[in-house]
């Protein structure tokens, strides 16, 4: 039966996705942040990093006031240290971005390596990777999280290796049962008697067909490892102040919610919400795609 | 098996392969206890001996549970066998060096009977059949896409379509396309497991069109392993019929069609619908195809047999030379007890 | 005469997808009289399995029957309420899939499946169900049935789980059984007992069976009446000896003709030159005009089924006896 004019693989995939509105919606939308969190310096009216530029008299002011000295308009307001909270939300969009990006590639690549060494080497290498990864998914992962930065300080590359640290084992599970239904398929038999070398085999023939369920499980696991990453500043373990990411920010603002001044986290909060709701809005969509039951 | 002046091309002594249902961890906790929980063993193939000269091809047929499948992949390779050993050429496969080992493992090919499992989604045809050579520098790496283009038009397909991916053609263009992935490494022997099952009637004659048609161009000596025996009765030369891991016969195809010995045998192709046989009434073989775990001692066969002797139950028969060329395994076939030699039994019953 | 079980006629089940129409089943009509079984072969895509569904009502969206009458005894089925339908599926009208697991529940017990269908159209108490359910096991054929009775689907063959799918289609002597290739997955010995049961049931109860598969050599032992689909519709209609020995159309001819058993062993199989069109990009006229060697330029207008030697055709040229003897092959 005739189906999609886009051949490859990525292309039907493509051709899928845009069926449904909502997720290209949720796409378009996670691309909007993306771009602004990308080209924040270019478009924030203010470096909020830079102490030098902070006016302490221009705290607290609400959205649409203008700075003391005239210069600026604080579109969503400033928080209790005179920070412009547009800028402040675009600067820790990138943050919490680019940490919940790189965490979840650095938990793929892991979790992808020893799923796929698990499953085919099998034995005891299996059963003991299985057994750490099951161990591990038995406490909460904010538990993981907050021995990890005791032991290890704070900093940014410490809150990645605790991220990592926890999401490993989703991708190494996923993959390992995934790789175990691939390797009993027959264009692997079919590999191994071309005489294929077993590297070849696991890395070009193995693995590719492993992706698919991978990408569902990373795409949310992004928005997992944002909220762990926001839950963990808003705790105070996370990024140093001068560095504040949506979760510090959204803290901050806390103590103001009922006294009226609820910009400080409100506007951070839905930053974040937007964040959260179109990952998971591609990734549902994502799910549905790539669900191999629906194919064909 | 017979006294050939050159050595079969492929040859299995007496090659056996159990595999093992493993307990899980509860399982091995109960059986420290004390249960009775022991683990399954089924006897996929139970001590087979079979030699194909170059240029033949042995049709290999039997149901769900019999291990033809096991059985050609223990000819290809793709297994290991647990007692036996597999011979090329004379030489005994695992004692040669190991170039020698890869060289014959390029030089027997399977093709599969899923025909969408069996390719790589995720390739495209041009990638699917021309890896192996490149790898194995039989060509160039430049030279792929020739390679490719002749190899499938040796099968008949269109070359251009050598960008597309698998889910792109239908059934028997697949199944093609697996042929064409086996013969881009020159082999020498194909195993065919169930390659024509899954196609449709028309399609399949397509495709046994194109085996004889490979097989006259290129010299290939084939095992093809199926169900379905009207398939197998054209194709083949020699036929062997397995049941739960053991040949029960073995016999040129025109004898074994025209006069079948065994019981099982018989009740097979007493089974096999026909376009001629209208309005039948279907008589079955009664009983159920028992499981591989736990295999009918003696003669599996015997629950079902309507000629089974108690001697059935007891003593497994063996394979057993009846005829010139003609082997058969069942006790109806050894001479009575007494001197007077009786008819043999099954002849009347085809 | 007497009315037919079943009458179809002019059915037309398109599905309306992203890409088009896809007309699976396009203008079909075939009757059943009851004790008598009709087979419907044809290979992958010629709507055969959509042609009983459709009579079931089972065709979901984006298909859609649109066209036709499917008369059970005299009354259109299309114009019965969803609770009408309820009473009739399962009750007067049953299928039998090819995969056993499409009728069975893989986490219910056996008896527990089974009381429920028989409860579902008759007020019995649980105790007179089970009976009915034991009765019917046994009468498929399985060995004690009290056992498996207790037993989930997992534990049995594919051979025993069809049986009981069977088993579970007899609850209640419908007047019609639709079956979708229930033993093409299944090995020979096995088909064979079933072809026996079902053979010797419908003969009992008088039901009349709707036999689908592309295995013509079962329809040849099975049936009374052939209809040979392809592309969606009907290509030749009759009598089993009528369409097997002296087929008319050149595809009918064409298929016999590819089957191992009606060539020179070992010599290449006549083949139907390139592939089944795609059902959604349908050629021009005959749908199988581009592999028909008697082809002309009339094909390009689609032929209608006619009445011709007793049976029905679709075809400008069918294979009339003097072609045979002229062409001697």
């Amino acid at each position: 039966m005739a189906r999609f004019s886009a051949a490859s693989p990525a292309g039907r995939v493509a051709a899928d996705f845009a069926q449904s509105r909502l997720a290209v919606f949720g796409l378009a939308l996670l691309a909007a942040l993306l771009l602004a969190a990308l080209f924040a310096p270019v478009l924030s009216p203010q470096n909020p990093y830079d102490l030098a530029q902070l006016d302490i008299l221009d705290s607290r002011l609400p959205p649409g006031a203008h700075a003391t000295d005239g210069k600026l308009t604080y579109w969503l307001g400033t928080d209790d240290q005179g920070r412009d909270m547009l800028s402040a939300i675009l600067y820790g969009l990138r943050i919490s971005l680019s940490v919940g990006v790189s965490a979840t590639l650095c938990a793929l690549a892991l979790g992808l390596t020893l799923g796929l060494v698990a499953a085919f080497c099998g034995g005891w290498i299996e059963s003991l990777i299985m057994r750490i990864a099951d161990i591990q998914l038995s406490f909460p992962a904010i538990l993981i999280a907050l021995i990890l930065l005791a032991v290890l300080g704070q900093g940014i590359e410490k809150i990645i290796i605790a991220l990592v640290a926890v999401q490993w084992a989703y991708y190494a599970r996923t993959v390992r049962s995934t790789a175990l239904v691939e390797r009993s398929k027959e264009y692997i038999e079919a590999a191994t008697c071309l005489a294929l070398p077993a590297a070849r085999i696991v890395f070009r023939h193995l693995a590719p067909n492993c992706l698919p369920p991978l990408i569902v499980v990373a795409t949310v696991q992004v928005a997992a490892a944002i909220t762990l990453e926001a839950t963990l500043s808003f705790l105070g373990l996370g990024l140093p102040i001068t560095e504040p990411s949506l979760g510090l920010l959204i803290s901050n603002g806390f103590t103001y919610l009922l006294s009226g001044k609820y910009w400080i986290s409100f506007f951070p909060g839905v930053a974040l919400l937007l964040m959260i709701v179109s990952i998971n809005l591609v990734g549902d969509q994502l799910r549905d795609v790539l669900n191999p039951r629906l194919q064909r | 098996m017979t006294g050939a002046p050159a050595p079969p091309l492929i040859e299995l002594r007496e090659v056996s392969k159990r595999f093992v249902r493993r307990l899980d961890v509860a399982a091995k906790v109960a059986q420290a206890l004390g249960a009775q929980a022991p683990a399954q063993a089924a006897q996929a193939v139970d001590g087979v001996s079979l030699a194909i000269a170059p240029g033949e091809v042995v049709g290999l047929v039997g149901e769900s549970g019999c291990g033809k499948s096991t059985l050609g992949r223990l000819a290809a390779g793709l297994l290991a066998p647990d007692a036996g050993r597999r011979y090329w050429r004379g030489a005994a496969v695992d004692a040669l060096a190991s170039a020698e080992q890869r060289r014959v493992r390029l030089a027997i090919q399977m093709i599969f009977q899923d025909s969408y499992a069996s390719l790589n989604p995720r390739l495209r045809v041009q990638d699917i059949v021309g890896e192996a050579p490149v790898v194995h520098g039989l060509i160039e790496p430049g030279g792929q896409r020739d390679y490719v283009a002749r190899t499938l038009e040796r099968v008949g397909l269109d070359p251009s379509l050598m960008r597309r991916f698998p889910h792109q053609f239908s059934g028997g263009q697949r199944a093609r396309i697996g042929i064409a992935r086996a013969l881009a490494v020159r082999p020498e022997f194909l195993v065919c497991d169930e390659a024509v099952a899954a196609l449709d009637v028309s399609i399949q004659a397509q495709v046994l069109n194109l085996f004889i048609r490979l097989r006259a161009e290129l010299g290939l000596t084939y095992l093809f392993i199926s169900h379905d025996l009207g398939v197998v009765q054209h194709l083949s030369d020699r036929v062997l019929i397995m049941y739960l891991g053991r040949i029960v016969e073995a016999a040129p195809t025109a004898a074994l069609y025209a006069s079948p010995n065994h019981p099982y045998t018989q009740g097979l192709l007493a089974e096999v619908p026909r376009l001629e046989i209208r309005r039948t009434h279907f008589a079955a073989i009664r009983g159920e195809l028992p499981s591989p775990f736990a295999p009918p001692p003696g003669c599996h066969f015997h629950p079902r047999c309507p000629h089974a002797m108690p001697r059935c139950e007891i003593e497994r028969p063996l394979l057993r030379e009846i005829a010139p060329g003609r082997f058969s395994a069942c006790h109806l076939n050894d001479p009575p007890p007494d001197a007077t030699p009786a008819a043999r039994p099954g002849a009347g019953l085809a | 005469m007497t009315q037919p079980t079943l009458k179809v006629e002019h059915l037309r089940t398109h599905f309306f997808a992203r890409q088009g129409v896809v007309k699976a089943v396009d203008g079909v009509s075939f009757e059943v009289r009851s004790g008598q079984t009709l087979g419907i072969v044809g290979e992958s895509g010629a709507g055969k399995s959509i042609t009983g569904f459709s009579i079931m009502g089972l065709v979901d969206p984006p298909g859609r029957i649109i066209d036709g009458r499917i008369l059970l005894h005299g009354r259109d089925l299309r114009t019965r309420s969803p609770a009408e339908w309820q009473a009739i599926r399962g009750n007067r009208i049953a299928m039998i899939f090819q995969d056993p697991m499409m009728t069975l529940n893989p986490v219910l017990r056996i008896d527990t499946q089974m009381i429920e269908a028989v409860r579902a159209h008759d007020r019995v108490s649980v105790r007179s169900a089970r009976d009915r359910a034991r009765a019917a096991l046994a009468r498929v054929g399985l060995p004690s049935p009290d056992e498996r009775l207790r037993a989930y689907p997992h534990q049995f063959s594919g051979g025993m789980r069809q049986r009981v799918a069977i088993a579970i289609a007899l609850l209640h002597q419908p007047d019609l059984i639709i079956a979708d290739e229930p033993t093409t997955a299944l090995d020979v010995t096995i088909q064979g007992q079933i072809l026996a049961e079902m053979q010797q049931l419908c003969r009992e109860s008088g039901t009349a069976l709707i036999w689908i598969t592309h295995d013509l050599a079962v329809i040849a032992g099975l049936a009374n009446e052939v209809c040979v689909m392809y592309a969606g519709r009907i290509v030749e209609r009759g009598t089993v000896d009528q369409v097997f020995d002296a087929p008319l159309h050149p595809y009918t001819r064409g298929l016999l003709d590819s089957v191992p058993s009606r060539n020179q062993r070992g010599a290449p199989l006549r083949q139907i030159p390139g592939m089944a069109p795609s059902i959604a990009r349908l050629p021009v006229g005959c749908a199988f005009r581009e592999r028909c060697a008697r082809a002309t330029e009339t094909c390009f207008t689609e032929p209608p089924l006619y009445e011709l030697e007793g049976r029905h055709v679709r075809c400008f040229h069918p294979i009339h006896a003097e072609d045979e003897a002229a062409a001697a092959t």
